[in-house]
């Protein structure tokens, strides 16, 4: 961590920037580090082209790469790690133009400063999300390791009294090849800080990468296979107490009764905290605290979601279908190519609560004083979670340390603040640092969940069954709207409704309305791929239900709606060729195919499905074609995408949140069941060569397998599903 | 659904040292090679006593009922969900986790492979499969994908890199710990 030299870096920046011209300065500056060295500091330009982050002189750095004097090459970068091999990948993209091995490129983790570290692609927020950190970091990490190189050429010529052109770097240093002198980056960082910045750097061409497009090997994964990776879960600082806890089981009931003198009995409980809405037992040791919270009797008031039950919040959400909504879409007239229509089909479809089930249960662990607080976790939002516990605490912000950690698994549910809020406001209570661990039961009951969305659909076929009209509304909840309510606009956010625009398929026709329901009682928030998660399993059925309408094979129906869209026709052809599309299989089992552009990346992914004869679905195998533009790690691509196949999967076969008289029904993994070993499909990954920017690679596999499992059990049994997860008992083989 | 595969509640005769409170006692348990003396209840889950007491954060905490297998680890070399494994059931027996399994020949044959084949992503699962593996691995040096599926179905992994776990434990089973 850096916070203890950084501002005064930053500091020095803002007074001797070498900079003169302003339009640049705006994006990457660069100065001298204590101790003679280069530092760059440089600006990820918003998404929508404003700089409202930046400071008086229009420039707000949030993202520092420092070569010191001992060639050691350390970026600062406000993106985390949580297994998506970003903290491979990032650094790649400044060692590729900087040339120098990835191994010398250190990785430090920004502390939070929303200011100075806020995601240009997250409405500013510090958050690592929404599958962009190599998307938003692409080009201005490139061009800051360009730079930073060609200043360190200009030191080495203006030393040896030669044209800088005759100089070339390479691993760590500058050469020059008349003489055979060399000299290493580190010894001219100094005077490289003093060296005007460039106005322009020419990059790499991709047919010249040396790095980008190598499958590197992951640098933080040594410690993750020995025990000694350190998550939020397992900081201990001294004299540490362990705390869990009982929550409302009921979203805003409170604490009414509670009886904890056989709880206090336990040995080795310390203390019971009792909160509004929930009790926390505190002791030397978790199975301590979980033994003391067994032991307490609570008695709750249910509140005013006391009778709250799954099928009301779904046939609210059906109801608010039949009104208008925001128009996230418009192309053509939908109303005048729905008349001239010889076929029309419709449907709807609905995909349900789901937990993001973390293998690291929620934890956090505070150290409330007088004048400060302390926070140790593992989170996605570190500059969000330091303002929650400021807040919380009643401090003033740079009185709240935070202390990031390892993630065990993030999938959106540490870009939340609640475990923060909750952990605060127990350690208020407690005189020394304590660990709140949810138990499991805890975690599944008390998540924040992927919303429940219902989707309304209705399309006109033309003589030859080909689309004329397409109608898309569904309702549901905004995660943006809370999240970063800035994003939020005219009733729409741009999470919510991606996958549902802009459809890669030439249709003259479309209108999509989405209709913005918050359910009460239960709270909604990101999950792997998000908005996708359910537009794409809502249209990628659908257009498998007019292709079954039209008569057609579900691949060609679909390359004949892609004239237009050359990379998503490469995809699906691939994927098909790929998967031995329309090769016989046997009895009950079924090819599903999916094709999706979202995240800025290309997919296409084919899924072979076994159904037996009691219902009981089996993933086979997946083959799945991705087009994700330039590929920094092909190792991480092929990766994430198993990945989020295997977490797709699980969510079409078994993810299910449901609530009954307010109380969310499932409990742990015996509940909420998560794919193993046992049922994971072989995933053959391949990747199309391209030199488009790169795509986000972190979740697009999740949205693209749901309807392509699907739309394989409707090739095997007959059975069109639009509801998630899969019913079995509807698959079963009548006798 | 394989819940709890290779579950082992031992019954053994708690060490008596001391005593305080009901069920209090210290018990002496013997972990990575070295004993240690561990004074809380009997009925307390070893995961606790390690992770806790011990101040061995290697062996994770994921479910408490057995159905994750992320605390794995081995009891006189047989994988063992500790979660629900009390502290007074364990007697004599020799207690081995994730921060030890690399001094054993399998052990660090199957962390070898971890990092070639690229398994990890979050890691938090990996100290468990990497603790069933190696038992898997130490009883049945040439496991068939059969042997794999009985043996690992137990840990799950949210991030979902059973692809590559498989691949990994067939490489680390070649006689080089090289191929697969």
């Amino acid at each position: 961590m850096i916070p203890d030299h950084l501002p005064s870096c930053v500091a020095g920046l803002d007074r001797s920037p070498s900079a003169n011209d302003f339009s640049r300065r705006r994006f990457l500056q660069a100065g001298a580090v204590a101790g003679g060295g280069l530092m760059l500091s440089l600006h990820l330009p918003f998404a929508n082209g404003d700089a409202e982050a930046a400071g008086s002189d229009g420039f707000a750095p949030n993202a520092f790469i420092r070569i010191g004097s001992d060639g050691q090459i350390v970026l600062t970068m406000p993106y985390v790690e949580m297994g998506q091999g970003t903290y491979t990948s990032i650094p790649m993209l400044i060692a590729e133009e900087l040339e120098v091995e990835l191994s010398q490129v250190q990785l430090e983790h920004a502390p939070p400063n929303e200011k100075l570290y806020g995601n240009p692609w997250l409405g500013g927020i510090q958050a690592t999300g929404n599958s962009n950190a190599i998307r938003a970091a692409w080009q201005p990490l490139r061009q800051a390791g360009a730079t930073a190189k060609t200043m360190l050429v200009s030191a080495a010529a203006k030393r040896w009294n030669v044209d800088p052109a005759s100089c070339r770097a390479q691993s760590g240093e500058v050469l020059h090849a008349a003489t055979g002198s060399r000299i290493k980056y580190g010894e001219l960082a100094a005077d490289a800080a003093r060296m005007p910045v460039p106005e322009s750097v020419a990059l790499k061409r991709p047919e010249d990468f040396k790095l980008i497009g190598t499958p590197a090997k992951r640098l933080d994964t040594p410690a993750k296979v020995n025990g000694t990776a350190v998550y939020g879960i397992d900081v201990r600082p001294p004299g540490v107490k362990i705390a869990t806890l009982a929550q409302s089981p009921v979203f805003g009931g409170r604490v009414k009764r509670v009886d904890d003198v056989a709880a206090k009995a336990v040995n080795g409980v310390r203390q019971i905290v009792r909160l509004d809405d929930a009790v926390a037992v505190v002791a030397d040791h978790m199975g301590a605290a979980k033994k003391g919270l067994a032991a307490l009797v609570i008695e709750w008031d249910d509140g005013p979601h006391a009778k709250l039950n799954t099928q009301d919040i779904a046939a609210e959400l059906e109801k608010a279908t039949l009104n208008a909504g925001a128009v996230a879409q418009n192309i053509g007239d939908v109303e005048k190519a729905m008349a001239s229509a010889v076929t029309k089909v419709e449907a709807t479809y609905q995909v349900p609560f789901l937990a993001h089930a973390t293998m690291e249960p929620m934890n956090c662990t505070v150290h409330v004083r007088k004048d400060g607080c302390e926070v140790w976790l593992g989170t996605q939002a570190i500059a969000r979670v330091q303002a929650a516990a400021a807040k919380t605490a009643g401090l003033p912000l740079d009185k709240v340390v935070v202390h990031n950690h390892l993630i065990g698994g993030g999938f959106g549910r540490r870009l939340e603040a609640d475990g923060v809020i909750r952990a605060v406001q127990i350690a208020q209570h407690v005189d020394g640092p304590v660990k709140v661990v949810w138990t499991r039961e805890e975690d599944i009951q008390h998540d924040m969940y992927r919303p429940y969305w219902f989707d309304r659909m209705s399309a006109g076929l033309d003589a030859t069954g080909m689309p004329v009209a397409w109608n898309h509304r569904f309702a549901g909840s905004s995660v943006l709207a809370r999240w970063a309510p800035p994003t939020f606009k005219n009733g729409l956010d741009p999470d919510t409704t991606e996958g549902a625009i802009d459809l890669t398929y030439a249709l003259p026709n479309m209108h999509v309305e989405y209709v913005r329901v918050e359910p009460p009682g239960i709270p909604t928030a990101f999950w792997r791929s998000v908005g996708p998660s359910h537009n794409v399993f809502v249209t990628e059925s659908f257009i498998d239900e007019l292709a079954a309408a039209a008569k057609q094979d579900a691949v060609a129906y679909r390359l004949a709606l892609l004239d237009k869209a050359p990379r998503a026709k490469a995809v699906l052809a691939l994927a098909a060729e790929k998967a031995e599309w329309g090769q016989p299989l046997p009895e009950r089992v079924g090819r599903g195919v999916s094709l999706q552009f979202v995240f800025g990346t290309y997919m296409a992914q084919v899924a072979e499905v076994e159904v037996g004869k009691d219902g009981a679905v089996r993933v086979r195998r997946v083959v799945c074609a991705v087009d994700c533009g330039i590929v920094v790690n092909p190792d991480t691509v092929r990766a994430q995408i198993q990945s989020a196949i295997v977490f797709g999967v699980t969510a079409a076969l078994y993810g299910k949140i449901t609530l009954k008289d307010g109380r969310v029904e499932q409990t742990n993994f015996d509940t909420y069941q998560i794919l193993r070993m046992n049922e994971a499909p072989t995933v053959e990954v391949h990747i199309v060569q391209s030199s488009e920017p790169p795509g986000g690679m972190g979740e697009a596999g999740t949205s693209a397998i749901v309807p392509a499992v699907t739309n394989a059990i409707f090739a095997a049994t007959g059975k069109r599903l639009r509801k998630l997860p899969v019913d079995t008992t509807a698959l079963k083989q009548p006798v | 659904v394989v819940a709890a595969a290779h579950v082992s509640r031992r019954i053994a005769s708690p060490i008596a040292i001391g005593r305080k409170g009901v069920d209090a006692m210290a018990y002496a348990i013997k972990v990575n090679g070295n004993t240690h003396n561990v004074d809380v209840d009997g009925d307390t889950p070893l995961l606790w006593v390690l992770r806790d007491v011990l101040g061995m954060t290697g062996t994770k905490f994921g479910c408490g009922m057995a159905l994750c297998g992320a605390c794995t680890v081995q009891v006189d070399g047989i994988a063992t969900r500790s979660c629900i494994t009390a502290v007074d059931g364990i007697g004599t027996s020799e207690i081995t986790t994730i921060e030890a399994i690399g001094a054993t020949a399998t052990g660090a044959r199957i962390q070898k492979a971890w990092l070639d084949r690229e398994v990890v992503q979050c890691g938090y699962c990996q100290s468990g499969q990497i603790m069933s593996a190696s038992a898997l691995l130490a009883s049945n040096p040439h496991p068939t994908d059969s042997d794999i599926d009985d043996a690992m179905s137990g840990n799950i992994c949210r991030c979902g890199t059973y692809v590559r776990i498989r691949e990994a434990i067939k490489q680390a089973a070649q006689p080089s710990g090289q191929g697969g």
